[in-house]
């Protein structure tokens, strides 16, 4: 198993949100939920593990946003004057917002693990992680990752068709 | 290079290769794909191959009425399910035992498959073939590129919708087409506005909050190739495994889908006839 980091062991409640398609509304969901979450008092993170098409930083109208390393790992971008909702995005860490991260697996996986583990998440009473579409390599690192941590379950997100 | 000239050998007699991408999941891609195909193969003289790399969530079979088919080997290869005489047609979705079998592959693997689709299907001589990617660029996008860079690629369709959540992924994935120097034919944007049968007002389901695919294009200087409207029957067609363009022909969809596939075909046509000059 891998070692647990102490980044998210203050961490109550990990949500993975999946769906095997794309474009049915996974980032908009797992956005509405860290701000329905956050309005009942609770403290929310977002991982964005969708490396190819990161929206979160968009939606939550963060994508001018920088981050910062400390000690215990990447600082995450707080969103909103009560800095009440954190966020970690590929997003943040590209040159330019059209740059594309035109990874094969191998890197994708490495950058997810670190995504989960070198995140100062701080206390968090939920981390909603959002994932793209399909079952591949950001879905098996991702589950991968988290294997040592408190995770609650997923949410599966489709549309009518 | 053993490798390479068996997949030059494989698609030698293939006219014409056009790539539908998008950054972005669920904007229309496999069902732009089928409708080129049926667009296409509507032209009985013309033989035309539609492969679906989408190997975690292939749509096509469904698309064109082919779930539950096998993929058959003879001698000459692996052979496409055909949905008419001239429309072959190649998918993961015909590998699996069941449809709700999940592919949990890494990227390695994908790539092994879609070495293989390339190699050891035996399309025959094609027009025209069409390959339908998944959403991003990664493995599977970067490997038909490079599996298909021994023949040549006509050039990429890239489908978005009027979302800036959707032309921000989009943009990637020009980029993605400049990075590995494939030619952009152009964008098609789909759920383009929407006609309500009823009343006929005309409404902004995805609102262009930026411009959407015709600012976009004029940005990036890439052509606009159509605009397609949003139209509740190409849902039901695609579930229902019809072509849309023969269930809904006085559509506004089915027409816009007909100029862009126009549009497409003289392209490919001009293309080809300046790469024969220069021979």
């Amino acid at each position: 198993l891998p070692e647990r980091s102490t980044n998210l062991l203050g961490v109550r409640h990990i949500v993975l949100v999946l769906s095997g398609k794309g474009g049915v509304g996974k980032s908009t969901l797992s956005t509405e939920l860290a701000l329905a979450l956050r309005h009942r008092g609770h403290r929310v993170g977002i991982l964005d593990v969708d490396l190819c098409g990161p929206s979160i930083p968009r939606m939550l109208r963060v994508q001018d946003r920088a981050v910062h390393q400390c000690d215990s790992g990447w600082v995450p971008v707080f969103v909103g004057q009560d800095r009440a909702i954190a966020l970690m995005s590929i997003g943040f860490l590209l040159e330019r917002p059209d740059d594309a991260v035109v990874w094969r697996g191998p890197k994708k996986n490495a950058l997810i693990k670190q995504f989960v583990t070198d995140v100062a998440w701080g206390d968090l009473d939920f981390l909603i992680v959002d994932t793209p579409p399909g079952t591949s390599d950001e879905h098996i690192s991702t589950v991968e990752a988290l294997r040592p941590y408190r995770l609650l379950g997923a949410i599966l997100v489709t549309t009518p068709q | 290079p053993a490798e390479v000239a068996e997949l030059r050998a494989r698609l030698r007699a293939v006219r014409h290769t056009v790539l539908v991408l998008s950054g972005k999941g669920g904007v229309g891609k496999s069902t732009f794909s089928a409708a080129l195909a049926h667009g296409l193969a509507a032209d009985e003289n013309k033989q035309v191959a539609l492969l679906d790399i989408d190997i975690c969530g292939p749509s096509i079979p469904k698309m064109m009425a082919l779930e539950g088919e096998q993929v058959h080997q003879s001698g000459s290869g692996w052979s496409p399910v055909y949905v008419e005489e001239n429309l072959g047609v190649m998918s993961v979705g015909f590998l699996l035992s069941s449809p709700d079998d999940a592919v949990i592959w890494r990227g390695p693997k994908k790539n092994g498959l879609i070495k293989q689709f390339l190699r050891d299907v035996d399309w025959g001589e094609v027009d025209y073939l069409i390959v339908d990617t998944p959403p991003g660029t990664s493995d599977e996008h970067l490997s038909i590129v490079q599996y298909l860079s021994t023949t040549h690629i006509d050039g990429a369709v890239i489908v978005t919708t009027p979302q800036e959540i959707s032309l921000q992924d989009v943009r990637k994935e020009i980029n993605f087409c400049h990075k590995v120097k494939l030619p952009i034919i152009g964008v098609v944007e789909n759920m383009s506005g929407f006609v309500c049968p009823k009343c006929k007002k005309e409404s902004q389901i995805f609102p262009p909050t930026t411009g959407g695919a015709e600012k976009m294009c004029q940005n990036l200087n890439v052509s606009l190739l159509g605009k397609v409207p949003l139209d509740p029957q190409i849902g039901r067609s695609c579930d229902r495994g019809q072509s849309f363009l023969s269930e809904a022909p006085e559509s506004p969809a089915t027409l816009s889908y007909r100029n862009i596939i126009q549009r497409i075909q003289e392209y490919c046509e001009q293309h080809h006839s300046q790469e024969e000059k220069m021979i």
